[in-house]
């Protein structure tokens, strides 16, 4: 046994069982099911049982008009739902050469890097759930309560929004929701100080995340990981700087990196991350263009010409990717989603084996699974 | 025996059970209300003034459910199970002396009697979670047996420790030797031992590890276990352990009052008395329930690392130095 725990040889004895981690576990979140053989204490193979909440959002897709499909995209990742709706409304515009009104991009890169954030606020309390550490929860609740208050006030909704419509968006911002979001930018800040104080810097936690669960480029690469799994593991991949898409020319941010790839990787990143998108958020407020929110020229029953169309979005948990597929009817002929949580899950059966299961659990939390996102 | 001894017998045996009861039951809401306090939440407010009829609302459900024992599994084990757990932190609150005469039983060999019957309470968990024949269950109960040999050693260490300072293993007369001022008290005996502080944190740490409370709580790591050991226990089998631990974080407390604060002697020599020992016991208590609700679950074999090569070393060390000093100086 080396010194982070993790068995270097075959397994050492034939007495095995098979351990059931879910579909309803407290370490799951949600109905994915682990069938984990068990050497002892150690995870020998975790395998990933998915489909327990298969709702066929893609075949949906198949089976109503463009626009019918829109509220089906905030519910696939129910956390982090505005990138959905961006991606799967920004594929359509591109079909479709819809031009959408400067203003309406702003309002747009807004709203979504502030689910992102409350997207992360949640993961945050989720995975020190997982750690056994209960209070940081409801810290990381009461903060991101005033995002969905922010959020409520101009989508009408909490979770799923329905917001980025074709050529813009629903309603426009009004003075409310932005002395509110600045208000919010400035009271964030010193909260993520004091996350970092409390919570990042403890050492029980440094412990316990530190060389834990290395998951390296080449086994990103291999399972098409991305988000903070593939930044955690040193590579500047984000969807917002490599294919710069909407406004995210025009702000100034980094893309959080960190070369060792363990858990505590994957934890900074996400905690960075939410300081840079309150620098986008900052940004994109002092910018605001005046204007329209709705482009005019968007018809009623929308008809792209046929074709194959494409549209990436940096979602709050990685790369998500809209597929179309158009033959000029009212109803599209093909929506697929390459949703991020898929392609991270792929990997916890390399990544775990020959893991301590509390260690292992570890590394499930700190890959940040929405399990509606990978079973679509 | 006299009919006086009989009586004084009843009487105690009512008290102590009277106050491991109350104890269990409102340690519940006290963390409860301590946590949802760490928490910027209220707690408990619904059932009572501030909801502090809470716990026996929680115990009447908890004895109106069906004791469930799940096919397959040792129904004797299953059941003696959460005895076995709860008696041993009676039996130790028999001899722990809560002022000047207040004692159950004032015997010579009180130190060994607490905490040989503590590690009964190690068998007992493990039993539950043998008997429940589910694998989480079993998982938690060689956690828990691997984490409480490994702390059992340093704890006792440190009680060797202090045995060689008292000289007795009385507890009445340990607090006895603790009279006057505060510098009187063990835990500021550095005369003999300048390592006394760690040696009091080794024991508060041990404690938590032995009582399986958080961040040592291995046995119910909830996020990992389901319930741990209890997982298959329903009803009052469940509310036993649940009140069980509670009644060993107050053993626990007690002792350490004893053995390094000083027990019921007062602080300034003057005034001492039962309240000052119920002081000394409550602020540790809230210490463990602070520590609970501030930090996250250690990892299992970081654990055992802290015991192994960390506390015991320590320990000994101290238990060497002790030694030494006592017979140099």
């Amino acid at each position: 046994m080396s010194a982070n725990g993790v068995l270097s040889s075959n397994p050492q004895s034939q007495e095995t069982f098979v351990l059931n981690i879910g579909p309803q576990h407290p370490a799951t979140h949600g109905v994915l099911r682990l069938k984990v053989t068990m050497d002892g204490e150690y995870v020998m193979r975790a395998e990933p049982v998915c489909g327990y909440i298969h709702r066929m959002h893609e075949k949906m897709g198949e089976n109503r008009t463009w626009a019918q499909f829109l509220p089906n995209t905030g519910r696939i990742d129910y956390l982090a739902a505005m990138a959905y709706n961006h991606a799967y409304v920004a594929a359509v515009e591109r079909a479709a050469k819809i031009e959408v009104p400067l203003r309406a991009e702003y309002i747009r890169v807004i709203t979504t890097e502030m689910n992102r954030i409350s997207s992360h606020l949640v993961w945050f309390g989720a995975f020190l759930l997982d750690l056994g550490g209960f209070t940081p929860l409801l810290y990381a609740f009461d903060d991101r309560e005033k995002i969905l208050d922010l959020l409520e006030t101009i989508t009408g909704a909490r979770l799923t929004y329905c917001y980025i419509r074709f050529g813009g968006v629903c309603e426009d911002i009004d003075d409310n929701f932005i002395q509110g979001t600045r208000k919010f930018v400035t009271e964030m800040r010193p909260r993520l100080k004091m996350y970092k104080a409390l919570v990042t810097d403890n050492i029980i936690l440094r412990k316990r995340l530190i060389d834990i669960g290395v998951i390296d480029k080449e086994m990103c690469r291999k399972y098409g990981a991305t988000g903070p799994v593939i930044r955690g593991a040193g590579v500047a991949y984000d969807v917002r700087k490599m294919e710069p898409y909407s406004v995210y020319r025009e702000f100034n941010f980094d893309i959080p990196t960190f070369p060792e790839g363990d858990c505590m990787a994957r934890y900074l990143v996400r905690m960075e991350e939410m300081e840079q998108s309150l620098r986008i958020i900052e940004q994109a407020l002092g910018k605001l263009p005046a204007g329209p929110v709705q482009s005019t020229g968007v018809p009623r029953v929308l008809k792209p010409p046929a074709g194959d169309y494409c549209y990436a979005v940096e979602a709050a948990r990685g790369r998500l990717l809209v597929r179309i597929v158009s033959d000029n009817k009212e109803i599209p002929y093909r929506v697929r989603l390459r949703t991020p949580c898929f392609s991270n899950l792929s990997l916890f059966e390399e990544a775990s084996a020959g893991m301590m299961l509390p260690d292992a659990l570890a590394v499930l939390g700190s890959l940040d699974l929405v399990i509606p996102d990978i079973d679509r | 025996m006299t009919l006086y001894d009989l009586l004084r017998m009843l009487v105690y045996i009512v008290g102590v059970m009277a106050f491991v009861g109350l104890n269990a039951a409102y340690l519940v809401w006290a963390e409860r209300k301590g946590a949802g306090r760490f928490q910027r939440r209220p707690g408990p407010t619904e059932v009572g003034w501030a909801g502090l009829l809470q716990p026996i609302a929680d115990g009447l459900k908890l004895l109106s459910k069906q004791l469930i024992v799940p096919a397959g599994a040792d129904a004797t084990l299953f059941r003696a199970a959460p005895l076995l757990v709860m008696m041993p932190a009676m039996m130790c609150l028999a001899v722990v002396p809560f002022s000047e005469t207040l004692v159950g039983r004032n015997i010579n060999v009180g130190l060994v009697f607490v905490f040989a019957f503590g590690a009964v309470n190690v068998m007992a968990v493990m039993l539950s979670g043998w008997a429940s024949r589910n694998k989480y269950a079993i998982i938690s109960a060689a956690r828990i047996v691997s984490q409480d040999v490994a702390y059992e050693i340093p704890m006792l260490l440190v009680v060797i420790t202090l045995l060689m300072i008292t000289g007795t293993m009385n507890l009445h007369d340990i607090v006895q030797q603790q009279a006057g001022w505060f510098w009187h008290w063990n835990l500021f005996r550095l005369d003999v031992n300048p390592l006394m502080p760690a040696t009091f944190i080794i024991y508060f740490i041990c404690m938590l590890a032995e009582t399986n409370r958080a961040p040592f709580d291995m046995a119910e790591a909830e996020s990992e276990l389901v319930a741990g050991a209890f997982t298959e226990y329903a009803g009052m089998g469940f509310g036993v352990f649940f009140m069980a631990e509670y009644a060993n974080v107050v053993v626990g407390c007690s002792m350490a009052t004893v053995l390094f604060l000083g027990g019921w002697q007062s602080p300034f020599g003057v005034a001492s008395g039962v309240l000052w020992f119920l002081l000394k016991m409550y602020v540790l208590v809230f210490t463990v329930i602070w520590v609970r609700w501030t930090f996250p679950r250690t990892q299992f074999y970081k654990l055992l690392n802290l015991s192994w090569k960390f506390l015991i070393p320590i320990s000994l060390f101290v238990l060497v130095l002790t030694a030494v000093m006592m017979k140099v100086l």
